[in-house]
C-alpha cells in the first residue's frame, strides 16, 4: 500500500501496540528478575561477606594502652609517675582539608610551628585512621574552645593519655632515665610483636630504667571493641580485654640521701655512686649537673634541646656511668691488697720516701706528689694515709702488670659492673696484651709505675670505682651493682659475681691504712670522717686533666678552671661493719681529700643516721593499684 | 480478526453507555492504583523515618509532599485527556524556554544549574518535561498514522532531542536520560519497526566510544568506573556504593531489624534517606523487605500496563504506556544504583525517597493515567 494512502487503522495500531507492550512486559520481568538476582546474590550468598563488612566498619578494635609501670625509691618515694594529659589529636583519613583544619586550630589552642612540624613528621608513619598528635598538654581552656566548635572539626579530638611525670624533677635523670615518643628510628627496629605491644602506646624509654626496664615497664597491651558511627565517634564498648599494666619498680635508691649527696656536691659538677656494701645495691647515683627529664616526655623543643646540649657543662652526659676518669690514687688500697696476696709486699715492708722514684738502668725520675717526700720509713698503712706515691712505685717495680692486671680486674677495673643500667662504659685497666693490641708497643716497666697510682692508660667511672670500694668494704665479696631492688614487690636478689681471696690479716691492713687516711694526723681525707660517731676508711685521689673535652668552646677563665684536677674520694664506713661505700668525683675540683672527702661525709652522715630497720628493704605497704588506672580517664574520647 | 475484536468490545462499550458511572468514574479515580500508590507512600514513609534518623522532621515535611502530589493527582485526573492533547505543543514549548532560562539565569548547588528561582519559589524545570515530553510525543504520534513513518520518527525524535540536550547542559544526566527515555517509550510503543531499534542500538554502540572521551564529565566517568571497581577508592567515589551493598548484603534474608540497622543508623550509609533508601529497607527488613516493595512496584507497573491496554485513544495508549514504562525505569535505575549494577545517577526511589519535587511529578503522572482509565469510551470506527 502506498504510504500516502495508508489510513489509521485502529485495530492494526492497537494490536501493534499490545505487541510493543508485550515486549516491554518481558523486558520488565527480566529486568526485575535482575534486581531479585542481585538482592540474592547480595543478602543470601553473599550475606556473611558482607555482614563481616558492616561489622568491620561499625567495630572497631581498639588497643588499650597498658599503664606503665610506677617507680619508687627504697622508701616507697615516687619517682616516676603517670599523670593525665589531654592530647589534641587528628584522623587525616576523616579531615577534608587539612591547612583549613590546623588554621582553624591555631586560632583556637596555641599552635608552634614546632607543633606542626612534628605533626607532618608523624603524618606519614602512622596507622590509616590512626589518631596524630598535634599539641600536648592542652589547658582546660583550649579544651572548652575546642569541644564547642568540635562541629567545625571533624577528624578533630582530644584524648585522655597518662603520660609520664618524674615528681623528683632533676634529681633521678641520670638514673631513671626518661621516656619519650617512639620516634622513626626505634620504630624500624620493631620487630612484629614489638609493633604488637606497642599499639597504642606512644612512648618508650630512651635512657635510665626507664630503657633498661623497658619490657617489663610497658606492661601488655589490652583491646576493646568500639562500635563507631561514619565519623568515627565511639558510641558503646562492646567487648574488652583489659590492659595488663607494667610492673613496678621499687629501687635500691633512697631520695633522701640523692638529694644530700646531690646537695653535698654544692655547684661542682661532679658525680656521687653511694653501695648498699651487703647486696650491691646502689643508693645514690648522682651526676651533676642534672636536666629536668620531664622535658623530654612529649617530645623537647628545639630551644630547651639546645640550651642543654650546648651547656658547657654537658648536662646530659651521665658521668657516673659514663664519665671514664683517670681513678689515681684512689686504686691504692686495691693495689696494697694484690701486693700482699702477691708477696711483693708485707706489713712490715718500709720504704724511705727522698720525694722521687728512679727505676734501675732508666735515668728518669719519677716525682712523688709531695716534693719533698713523706719521710724514711713509709709502710703499706703510711703509704695509703699520705698517699706515697713512692712507697707504691717501689712495690710496683718489684711487681708485674699482669699481677696487678689480674687484682684490678677482680675488684671490677675495665670492664663493664653490669649494672641494670644502659650504656654503660668499661674503662681501662691496662695489660701487656692490650698495650701491644691497641698501641702496638710492649710494656715497659715506666707503664707500671703510672698504673699501680691510677694514671696513664688507666680509665674508670665513678661507678666502677664505687663497686671497687664495696668489694673492698665486703672484704672480697664483689657484688654486682642493681638500682632495682624488687619487681612488682619481688625482691632481686642480690648477685656475687667473685670473689677476692685474701688472708683476713691483708684486709685488715689495708682497711687501717685507709682508715688512717680519714683518722691519722698526715691523712689526705680526715674531713671524711669529721664529727661522725662512727669510723669511716677512704681514700683520696686526684685525677690529672690532661685535654679539654671536645666540643667544648673556649672561654679563657672557664677553661682555665676546666684545666684544673679532677677531685676523687672513695670511701667505705662503718670500719668495723661496713654498710655504705661511696665514690666521689668533682670534677676539677683538685684536691680529692679537700673537696670531694666532705660530700662522703655527708652522704655518711645521712645514712648511718638512719635506724637500722629503716635501711634494710621491708615489702611496700601501700596497696598495689594506687594509681590512677587508664580507663577512668577517658572523658572526652570522641572523634 | 479485525471484526472479531469488534465484536467482542461492543457489548461491554454498550453496558457502560448503559449503567451509571460509579462514584470512582465520576471522580476519575482509579481505585486499585489509589490504593496501591497510598501502601507504597505509607511504606515509604515508615522507611523514611528510619533512614532519616528517627527525626520526625523528616517525615512531616514529606508527609506534606505527599499530600500535596495527591492532591496534584486528583486535580490532574480531572482534566479531560482532549486537553492535555490540545495544550501540548504549548506545555512543551513553555517547558523548553524555561530550560533554556536555566541554563542562563538558573540557580544551583554542587556545580549544577538546575533550578530557577522567582521570589522566594524555586523549582526545577526538568521535572515538568518529564510530563510534558511522553505527552508532546504521544500526541505527536495521534495523528500520524502507525506504525510511524521515517519523517514521523524523526519528528518524535526531535521532540525528545531537544529538552534533553537541554538539561545534559545543566548538567544532570540522570534527568536527561530518564525524559529521553519517556519520549523513547512512546515512540516505541507506537510500533517502531524493530529494524530502526536494531539500527539505532548499533549506532549507540558505536557512539559509546566517542561518548565515553568527549560527552562524558569526569565525575561521571568516574561514577561508571568505580561500578565496576568499588573497592578501588573505598573512602573517595567508591564509598557510596561500598557502604550501600556492605547495608544491603548485611541484611540478609531477615534483616537487622527496624531501626537497628547499623549502617544506615550509624552513618555509614550516605544519602539514607533519598537516593540509597531502599539501602535502609534491605538492610532493616532484609530480602523479604526488599521483596515486597518490588512486588508493590510490580502491582502498581502492571495496573499502569492493564490501563494502557484499555485507553480508548492512541494518545491515551501510548501516554499511559509511557508513563507507565517510565516509572519502572526509575525503579530500576535506582535500585540498581543502589546495589552496585548501575553507575551512580541521581534518581531518587519514586514516592519513598524524601523529596518533593519528584514526588509531586510522579502524582501528576498518575493523575493523568486515572485520567485515561476514566476516559470516554467511544465507539471506535
Amino acid at each position: 500500500m502506498p504510504e500516502n494512502l495508508r489510513l489509521k487503522d485502529h485495530h492494526t495500531e492497537q494490536r501493534l501496540f499490545r505487541n510493543r507492550m508485550l515486549v516491554a512486559i518481558c523486558g520488565v520481568v527480566v529486568l526485575i528478575g535482575v534486581l531479585i538476582a542481585r538482592f540474592y546474590d547480595l543478602q543470601v550468598v553473599n550475606y556473611e561477606n558482607y555482614r563481616t563488612q558492616s561489622d568491620q566498619n561499625r567495630i572497631q578494635v581498639r588497643p588499650v594502652p597498658p599503664t606503665r609501670g610506677l617507680i619508687y625509691d627504697r622508701n616507697g618515694e615516687l619517682l616516676a609517675d603517670n599523670r593525665p594529659s589531654y592530647t589534641l589529636s587528628i584522623v587525616r583519613e576523616r579531615v577534608q582539608k587539612l591547612d583549613e583544619t590546623l588554621e582553624l586550630l591555631g586560632r583556637l589552642v596555641r599552635l608552634d610551628d614546632s607543633d606542626v612540624e612534628k605533626f607532618n613528621r608523624r603524618l606519614p608513619r602512622r596507622r590509616p585512621f590512626e589518631p596524630v598528635p598535634l599539641r600536648y598538654r592542652l589547658t582546660e581552656d583550649e579544651i572548652a574552645r575546642i569541644s564547642v566548635n568540635e562541629f567545625r572539626l571533624p577528624g578533630v579530638s582530644v584524648e585522655a593519655e597518662l603520660v609520664r611525670y618524674y615528681p623528683q624533677g632533676e634529681l633521678f635523670a641520670h638514673s631513671v632515665g626518661y621516656v619519650g615518643r617512639i620516634n622513626d628510628r626505634e620504630l624500624q627496629q620493631f620487630t612484629e610483636e614489638d609493633v604488637r605491644r606497642y599499639r597504642g602506646t606512644q612512648s618508650i624509654g630512651k635512657v635510665g630504667l626507664e630503657r633498661s626496664y623497658e619490657d617489663l615497664l610497658l606492661g601488655e597491651v589490652g583491646y576493646e571493641n568500639v562500635e563507631t558511627n561514619a565519623r568515627g565517634r565511639v558510641l558503646t564498648v562492646l567487648e574488652r580485654h583489659d590492659p595488663k599494666p607494667g610492673s613496678e619498680l621499687t629501687l635500691h635508691l633512697d631520695a633522701k640521701l640523692q638529694e644530700v649527696a646531690t646537695d653535698a656536691l654544692g655547684d661542682n659538677r661532679g658525680s656521687v655512686v653511694a653501695i648498699d656494701v651487703k647486696t650491691g645495691g646502689v643508693l645514690a647515683f648522682v651526676s651533676k649537673p642534672s636536666f629536668d627529664p620531664n622535658l623530654f616526655v612529649t617530645g623537647i623543643s628545639f630551644n630547651d634541646y639546645r640550651a642543654l646540649s650546648d651547656s658547657l657543662d654537658v648536662p646530659l652526659f651521665n658521668r657516673a656511668l659514663q664519665g671514664q676518669y683517670p681513678p689515681g690514687s684512689t686504686i691504692k688500697p686495691m693495689m696494697g691488697l694484690g701486693g700482699l696476696v702477691a708477696g711483693v709486699i708485707t706489713g712490715e715492708t718500709e720504704v724511705a720516701d727522698p720525694g722521687y722514684f728512679k727505676l734501675p738502668n732508666d735515668p728518669r725520675i719519677y716525682r712523688d706528689w709531695k716534693r719533698w717526700g713523706h719521710g724514711k720509713h713509709i709502710d703499706l698503712i703510711q703509704g695509703l694515709a699520705q698517699s706515697c706515691d713512692v712507697y707504691f712505685w717501689d712495690m710496683a717495680s718489684r711487681w708485674n702488670i699482669d699481677g696487678m692486671h689480674d687484682i684490678a680486674t677482680r675488684f671490677g677495673l675495665g670492664a663493664k659492673t653490669g649494672i641494670d643500667l644502659p650504656v654503660e662504659r668499661p674503662g681501662l685497666f691496662p695489660s701487656r696484651d692490650w698495650k701491644r693490641g691497641a698501641r702496638g708497643m710492649p710494656w715497659f716497666p715506666g707503664d707500671s709505675l703510672n698504673a699501680v697510682l691510677g694514671q696513664g692508660f688507666v680509665l674508670a667511672t665513678p661507678l666502677q670505682l664505687a663497686v671497687m670500694t664495696a668489694t673492698m668494704a665486703n672484704r672480697g665479696t664483689h657484688y654486682k651493682p642493681q638500682v632495682v631492688m624488687a619487681v612488682d614487690g619481688v625482691e632481686q636478689p642480690p648477685e656475687v659475681l667473685h670473689h677476692v681471696e685474701a688472708k683476713p690479716e691483708y684486709w685488715d691492713l689495708v682497711f687501717k691504712g685507709m682508715e688512717a687516711v680519714v683518722y691519722s694526723l698526715h691523712g689526705t681525707g680526715k674531713r671524711a670522717g669529721k664529727d661522725l660517731d662512727f669510723r669511716v676508711a677512704g681514700k683520696s685521689g686526684t685525677a690529672q686533666v690532661v685535654g679539654i673535652a671536645q666540643g667544648e668552646r673556649y672561654d679563657s677563665e672557664a677553661l682555665k678552671e676546666r684545666h684544673r684536677d679532677h677531685a676523687l674520694f672513695v670511701a667505705f664506713a662503718p670500719v668495723d661493719d661496713p654498710q655504705i661505700a661511696v665514690s666521689v668525683l668533682v670534677e676539677n675540683g683538685e684536691g680529692g681529700g679537700l673537696v670531694a672527702a666532705p660530700v662522703a661525709r655527708e652522704v655518711f652522715a645521712e645514712w648511718m643516721s638512719r635506724p637500722v630497720e629503716e635501711t634494710v628493704w621491708q615489702p611496700p605497704m601501700r596497696p598495689p593499684a594506687s594509681h590512677p588506672q587508664h580507663e577512668s580517664l577517658e572523658v572526652s574520647a570522641r572523634g | 480478526m479485525a471484526s472479531r475484536d469488534y465484536m467482542h468490545r461492543l457489548p461491554d462499550a454498550g453496558s457502560s453507555l448503559r449503567r451509571p458511572a460509579s462514584l470512582s468514574r465520576r471522580l476519575h479515580i482509579d481505585v486499585p492504583l489509589l490504593l496501591l500508590l497510598m501502601i507504597l507512600a505509607g511504606a515509604g514513609l515508615v522507611i523514611l523515618y528510619s533512614a532519616a534518623g528517627e527525626e520526625i522532621h523528616y517525615v512531616k515535611r514529606q508527609s506534606v509532599f505527599l499530600c500535596l502530589a495527591f492532591v496534584g493527582m486528583f486535580i490532574a485526573a480531572q482534566i479531560p485527556l482532549e486537553f492535555y492533547r490540545r495544550w501540548s505543543p504549548w506545555f512543551y514549548i513553555a517547558g523548553c524556554c524555561l530550560l533554556v532560562a536555566v541554563l542562563f539565569v538558573g540557580v544551583g548547588a554542587k556545580g549544577a544549574q538546575r533550578w530557577l528561582q522567582i521570589g522566594g519559589f524555586r523549582f526545577q524545570p526538568s521535572e515538568a518535561l518529564k510530563l510534558a515530553v511522553p505527552i508532546a510525543v504521544a500526541a505527536y504520534l495521534h495523528k500520524r498514522t502507525l506504525p510511524p513513518s521515517f519523517l514521523s520518527v524523526l519528528g518524535a525524535l526531535a521532540i525528545v532531542g531537544v529538552p534533553a540536550a537541554l538539561i545534559v547542559r545543566q548538567p544532570d544526566l540522570g534527568t536527561s536520560i530518564l525524559i529521553a527515555a519517556s519520549g523513547l517509550f512512546a515512540l516505541y510503543l507506537s510500533g517502531l519497526s524493530w529494524k530502526m531499534i536494531g539500527s539505532a542500538a548499533l549506532a549507540a554502540l558505536v557512539a559509546a566510544w566517542p561518548m565515553w572521551h568527549w560527552g562524558l564529565r569526569d565525575y561521571q566517568r568516574q561514577r561508571i568506573l568505580t561500578l565496576f571497581n568499588p573497592d578501588a577508592d573505598r573512602l573517595g567515589a567508591g564509598w557510596n556504593i561500598f557502604q550501600s551493598k556492605a547495608a544491603i548484603g548485611s541484611g540478609g534474608w531477615y534483616g537487622k531489624g527496624y531501626m537497628e540497622g547499623t549502617q544506615s543508623q550509624l552513618d555509614f550509609l550516605p544519602e539514607s534517606h533519598t537516593d540509597f533508601i531502599i539501602a535502609v529497607l534491605a538492610e532493616e527488613w532484609g530480602m523479604r523487605g526488599a521483596l515486597l516493595l518490588l512486588t508493590l512496584y510490580l502491582l502498581i507497573i502492571a495496573r499502569g500496563i492493564y490501563i494502557s491496554f484499555m485507553a480508548q485513544s492512541v494518545f491515551g495508549r501510548l501516554l499511559a504506556g509511557s508513563i507507565t514504562l517510565t516509572f519502572f525505569v526509575y525503579v530500576f535505575v535506582n535500585i540498581g544504583m543502589v546495589s552496585g549494577l548501575l553507575p551512580v545517577v541521581g534518581v531518587p526511589l519514586p514516592l519513598v525517597s524524601h523529596g518533593g519535587t519528584s514526588v509531586i511529578t510522579l502524582m501528576a503522572g498518575f493523575g493523568i493515567l486515572m485520567a485515561i482509565s476514566t476516559e470516554k469510551r467511544r465507539v471506535l470506527f
